[in-house]
């Protein structure tokens, strides 16, 4: 387990906007790599795996661990101080649809590892700038709080204890493999995020120390809520018991739809604020499947760190190395966004 | 944390509460201990009953709802987690926190596992002991609530004022210095007992309570203070006006006093101000024990006042609408407590003027779902409601059926169900909430859905919709290659000959992408869906037998003008030509001179041994011949296709001895170098060094899609030094066939009905005409041109073209172009060796391969991509044809 290196990363948020990676997922789409890519070869113990892996980007850090790192490389290279894990999908409730959930905690462990060794790697090139590994939890693809039953709304597909024990097998997982941060990320549905940080409670517990977490909703629809249901201030409400590091919004409507929202967040989270949207909305008739050019996105994130929104920004689907390039650019020199002043917890 | 002191709650909404926050409403209705109502309604298992009493209490004002299931006759534990649920499918109940409300932590535990937003314990205390309290109200953090705090411990339930004050400051204590729970999240229950009872030790309970709610604010910082309301008044139960009183007027003093908030009937709340005089007086007396006969006087007043009480009133204006206004209404607000009278006010309005049962459906339901979905995309309704509404339309066309039936039978179309969807994410993705809703959504309208799942094959899709008679196919998929699939299945659907709708959903998905990448693939109806609130008026259209021809017509004319824009616009997509010109490729031609040739002109190799060439045979494409996916060699081995590939592969490479020793088939080759140069994106290539007359001119293309900074706009030409450069650069071109012979041994198979054999044959020709290519390109490389006479790849590394140089082939996505085939084979004089080229410039014999050789480092593989119409006219006037001709041409890569 990495050592608790929440006091250098607050250190570090009070000195300046920190800057994220972009997106991993779109990135690989990109290598348009097929279904024995995926497998890994002949040689690996996939190769006979009796579903299609093509898709499953996460197995990738089994099969593909140098794609993976090059993708790494390629965003440290570009800037980001904080890389996130190849691990969207790697519950064991995301991977059941490929048959891998008894690979779980090990394309957690592999993945975080991985970017260990690229942040290292950096880190030691140039040991002014250090690089940190964000283990990435992302919303599996079941919810908690909707029914999947048209005849009973009080119908669910999983369960908290089910999610908390995905989620806790993960984070083991990438505790193991090296990452110095947990994050919750994609949040959908809050009761999802609030199983996942269960888990970590637990898990922090069981092996006696902490990580900082951070927490990232995502905003779906136009009226401003969460797939759930949710405002961004309930999410932020819902989770904040955590007492994350950081909190944010990431993906979805891109930065420009993103802003007011950010700015609910900005307003009433007590702890930092991250924001890596998409490179603007989806649009299936561009190559990477989002329009955003690098100057773009980066320009709205430069918007966001002068109003004092944020004190992390990064990309999600659709940005490349050359938006996060753009964006550690964009907000170099920046005031980061002030924490609210602490009070006395309790009057003597 | 912030020492802000706010008690953040959340539903769907956050509420905030602080210290100068308004007293909060607490809703008590959902209590199976408090109201008898409500308890019946669970134990009759009746939780639509239930889900409306807690949607009432919220519509009179509850800003938090407190659930409780405690009763004997329940199984606790799966009750609260039921109701819980439901009402999360309940926007306009969820919208506000819960109180999850239990003496059992098993049953509050349950509950905690069901609430996404910041709920309230109720509660938790000191009455086990202190290891208990401690590992509760951990775990109560833990899951991220508030807690309800009792007055209660080891010793029992805190009477008086110094027992309450004891207790909740220890409590306190230990919550805050050993728990590190937030201080704002801790509301203490001081304990409300009842009054007027007639024993004396109780006259002082509501002055205690009210005393200990000002010590706790006082003393405890950031603790807010709650108390169960009702309780006060217990000995008055069956004199609601009087109840009502003295709840009005506790409450008063209690907030003066800095009650946060209290359990109370939201409905059944008075204002202090508007009590009468005498019965407040009264009252005032007895809960502030301002005199010993204060419970005997009020109970004689009390008999004055009986019956009556506050009803519980909700807004009912909407009532007074017309049925359109009230449907639509009940639909945006998911009421379904009248729809079915409503719709049965509309259809018999719509009977009276002689229409069908349908057309409630079709008209004033679909208006209201339509509204639904214009408020949605306006972002004014988020997707609960939505799915809300849906359910609503599902009771409302419930109502429906028995008529439509009746009326079909009276039609003579009966048994017709309103339509089958067949439902799929597509191969490759497995996102599926989406869909999932719009399942729920078309059944919730009588739809069938039969929801095939994630990651499914266009064949499964197919093959199900098919054999399920399928009325409409549902493709979804969140990912960006999750489009190409879409459009794969729509081709597929396409060739086999389907007709039903195919309806295109998901988050990448768009109706432009639809239209423009989708739709030509497929004759069928191809419409996309923007989100589940639309899903129902497009499926209702789609398959009704009265609106779909013009529906059809309408998507089809919208979607033309959508293409029509596309194309038009292809600025933003596509950079102008001469912008793309400035972003070629570029190489210094002095540092890099071109590669001199060894040799100049052209060799045939006629009878090349075909055990020369089976090393070079790439089996990869072989496999997708016999429809069997997977990379090879690892194919064979794969747990469902590995002993299909093994059989095969064992067949071909005995067939293939056959072919080499038996000479079936004759391989002749042909290969050139020549002098050659680029003139803008044409290629020309000199009949001889004088470089005087060109003996072919090869009009390459252009990419112009928009490109990343730093990405050239690649053309084949830009491989080729320019006259002008000074520089002397080749071009080679080849054509090789291993078909010569074939068809003599096919008609044998034929007459042998021998198809499995002739196909293995064809297959296996086509292999060794690449096998041919690949030879004579490495010979070309390390021999006649011989610009990598040291090169020493294995057959591995050559078939993943570890080598310098390409050899694209006319036809293939860097030169779509397939008619300057005729020219090459000119070039080459390939008829000399037995190879022809028909109209449509496919080759002959079938097992040929032809191409040119280009030599430049750097010289890659491509796609020229979508072109735009300057180009286009570019290419027309260079290569002198029409622009029609060069439209026919260049078709694929025209948008």
């Amino acid at each position: 387990m990495q050592p608790d290196r929440t006091a250098q990363l607050a250190r570090l948020l009070d000195q300046r906007i920190l800057v994220l990676d972009g997106a991993m997922g779109t990135m690989i789409q990109q290598c348009r790599l097929g279904e024995a890519d995926f497998r890994g070869g002949a040689s690996g113990h996939l190769h006979a795996h009796p579903h299609d892996l093509a898709g499953n980007n996460d197995v990738l850090s089994l099969t593909r661990p140098e794609t993976v790192a090059e993708i790494h490389d390629a965003y440290l290279e570009a800037g980001a101080d904080i890389i996130e894990t190849n691990t969207f999908s790697a519950t064991a409730i995301a991977q059941a649809d490929y048959g891998l959930e008894g690979e779980a905690r090990a394309l957690n462990r592999a993945a975080a590892a991985i970017a260990r060794r690229s942040a290292d790697a950096c880190t030691a090139r140039d040991p002014s700038r250090p690089r940190f590994v964000a283990g990435a939890l992302g919303p599996t693809n079941r919810t908690a709080s909707i029914s999947p039953d048209v005849n009973d709304p009080g119908a669910r597909n999983t369960s908290f204890d089910a999610l908390a024990a995905a989620y806790a097998e993960a984070a083991e997982g990438l505790i193991d493999g090296g990452a110095d941060i947990l994050l919750v990320e994609t949040v959908f549905d809050t009761l999802n995020a609030k199983a996942a940080l269960y888990a970590m409670d637990t898990v922090f517990e069981r092996r006696g120390a902490r990580l900082p977490l951070f927490v990232s909703g995502t905003i779906t629809d136009a009226s401003g809520r969460t797939l759930s249901g949710q405002t961004p201030e309930a999410f932020w409400n819902s989770i904040r018991h955590a007492r994350p590091l950081a909190v944010g919004l990431n993906c979805a409507l891109g930065a420009a739809l993103m802003r007011p929202y950010i700015e609910e967040i900005a307003r009433v989270a007590d702890c930092y604020v991250l924001c890596y949207p998409n490179a603007g909305l989806p649009n299936p008739m561009s190559d990477t499947g989002y329009d955003e050019s690098p100057a773009q996105t980066s320009s709205l994130l430069h918007e966001f760190a002068t109003s004092g929104f944020v004190n992390l920004v990064g990309g999600c689907c659709g940005t490349t190395p050359a938006h996060i390039r753009a964006i550690a650019e964009a907000v170099r020199g920046l005031p980061p966004r002030r924490l609210p002043a602490p009070a006395a917890r309790k009057a003597a | 944390m912030s020492g802000d002191g706010i008690l953040r709650l959340a539903g769907l909404e956050p509420l905030a509460i602080g210290p100068d926050s308004l007293f909060v409403n607490v809703g008590e209705r959902t209590n199976v201990t408090g109201s008898r109502a409500f308890a019946k309604l669970i134990l009759a298992g009746d939780y639509a009953g239930a889900v409306e009493v807690a949607r009432q209490q919220v519509g009179n004002g509850a800003q938090v709802i407190d659930v409780n299931m405690d009763e004997a006759m329940l199984d606790s534990r799966a009750a609260m987690q039921r109701f819980l649920n439901l009402i999360a499918s309940e926007p306009d109940i969820a919208r506000v926190p819960v109180m999850i409300d239990s003496s059992k932590w098993d049953v509050i535990e349950a509950g905690l596992k069901c609430v996404q937003g910041k709920p309230i314990v109720n509660s938790i205390s000191l009455k086990e002991g202190e290891a208990s309290f401690i590992a509760q109200a951990t775990k109560v953090r833990r899951y991220g609530a508030a807690a309800i705090v009792m007055a209660f411990d080891e010793a029992g339930q805190a009477d008086s004022l110094q027992r309450r004050i004891a207790v909740c400051r220890r409590a306190y204590d230990i919550l805050v210095d050993r728990v590190g729970f937030p201080p704002e999240d801790i509301v203490f229950d001081p304990n409300v007992f009842a009054i007027a009872t007639g024993i004396d030790e109780h006259a002082n309970y509501a002055v205690d309570f009210i005393e200990a709610t000002r010590w706790i604010r006082t003393h405890l910082p950031h603790a807010k203070v709650s108390g169960g309301i009702s309780n006060v008044s217990f000995s008055f139960r069956g004199n609601e006006p009087v109840r009502e009183a003295i709840h009005t007027v506790f409450l008063f003093h209690a907030i003066r006093a800095g009650l946060t908030m209290g359990i109370v009937n939201a409905g059944q709340l008075g204002v202090y101000d508007e009590l009468d005089p005498e019965l407040r007086e009264r009252v005032e007396d007895v809960v502030l024990n301002r005199r010993a006969d204060a419970t005997e006087r009020l109970v004689t007043f009390a008999e004055t006042v009986k019956g009556g009480g506050r009803k519980v009133t909700e807004d009912l204006a909407w009532r007074d609408e017309p049925v359109e206004a009230r449907l639509a209404h009940a639909l945006v607000r998911g009421i379904a407590t009248y729809i079915v009278d409503d719709t049965e006010e509309a259809r018999l309005a719509i009977a009276e003027r002689g229409g069908k049962p349908i057309e409630v459906i079709e008209g004033p339901l679909m208006d209201g779902m339509n509204v639904v979905g214009d408020l949605f995309g306006a972002g004014k309704m988020f997707l609960p409601q939505v799915v809300k509404s849906a359910r609503v339309m599902k009771a409302a066309v419930a109502h429906l059926i028995p008529f439509i039936e009746e009326e079909k039978l009276r039609a003579g179309t009966a048994g017709q169900s309103k339509g089958l969807v067949v439902m799929a994410t597509v191969k490759g993705d497995v996102h599926d909430i989406g869909k999932n809703i719009v399942g729920v959504v078309l059944q919730c309208n009588n739809f069938d859905v039969v929801d095939l799942g994630v990651m499914v094959p266009a064949q499964k899709i197919l093959a199900t919709a098919r054999e399920r008679n399928a009325d409409a196919i549902g493709l979804s998929g969140l990912i960006t290659p999750s489009l190409e699939e879409m459009a794969h299945v729509a081709g597929e659907m396409q060739r086999e000959g389907f007709t039903v709708p195919l309806l295109i959903g998901g988050a990448t998905t768009s109706r432009v992408h639809t239209a423009v990448k989708i739709a030509p693939h497929y004759a069928g109806p191809t419409v996309y869906v923007p989100d589940a609130s639309r899903a129902v008026g497009v499926a209702t259209n789609l398959l009704s037998s009265t609106q779909r021809d013009a529906f059809v017509a309408d998507v089809a004319r919208d979607y033309d003008r959508v293409r029509a824009q596309h194309a038009a616009k292809s600025g933003p997509k596509l950079v102008a030509l001469e912008a793309a010109r400035a972003n070629a490729f570029t190489t210094d031609w002095h540092a890099h001179p071109p590669a001199q040739p060894a040799f100049v002109g052209k060799r045939p190799f006629r009878n090349v041994d075909l055990a020369l060439l089976v090393p070079y045979i790439d089996w990869g494409p072989f496999f997708q011949t016999w429809d069997l996916a997977g990379a090879f060699p690892a194919i064979l081995d794969d747990p469902v296709v590995g002993d299909a590939a093994r059989n095969v592969h064992a067949d071909a490479k005995r067939m293939l001895a056959k072919i080499v020793d038996g000479r079936w088939l004759t391989a002749h080759g042909v290969a050139g170098i020549w002098p050659a140069a680029s003139a803008g994106d044409d290629i020309v290539l000199w009949d001889s060094p004088a470089r005087d007359r060109a003996a072919l001119t090869w009009r390459n293309l252009r990419q112009q899609n928009a490109k990343a900074e730093g990405k050239p706009h690649w053309c084949l030409a830009d491989f080729v030094a320019p006259a002008a450069s000074g520089a002397d650069d080749h071009v080679g071109a080849f054509a090789v066939t291993t078909g010569i012979g074939i068809e003599r041994k096919l008609d044998e198979f034929a007459r042998a009905g021998d198809d499995y054999s002739g196909l293995m044959l064809k297959a296996l020709a086509d292999r060794l005409a690449e096998a041919f290519a690949e030879w004579l390109h490495a010979h070309v490389r390390r021999e006649l041109w011989g610009y990598a006479r040291d090169e020493t790849l294995d057959t591995q590394a050559l078939l993943r073209e570890e080598y310098r140089g390409i050899r694209p082939a006319p036809g293939y996505p860097a030169c779509p172009d397939h008619a300057v085939k005729g020219a090459l084979f000119e070039l080459l004089e390939a008829d000399r060796l037995g190879m022809s080229i028909t109209e449509s410039f496919a080759m002959l014999p079938a097992a040929s391969v032809a191409g040119f050789y280009l030599a430049h480092p750097d010289a890659r593989y491509f796609a020229v991509g979508r072109i735009g119409d300057d180009q286009l006219a570019d290419f027309a006037t260079r290569s002198g044809v029409t622009l029609d001709d060069a439209r026919r041409r260049l078709a694929p890569n025209l948008g």
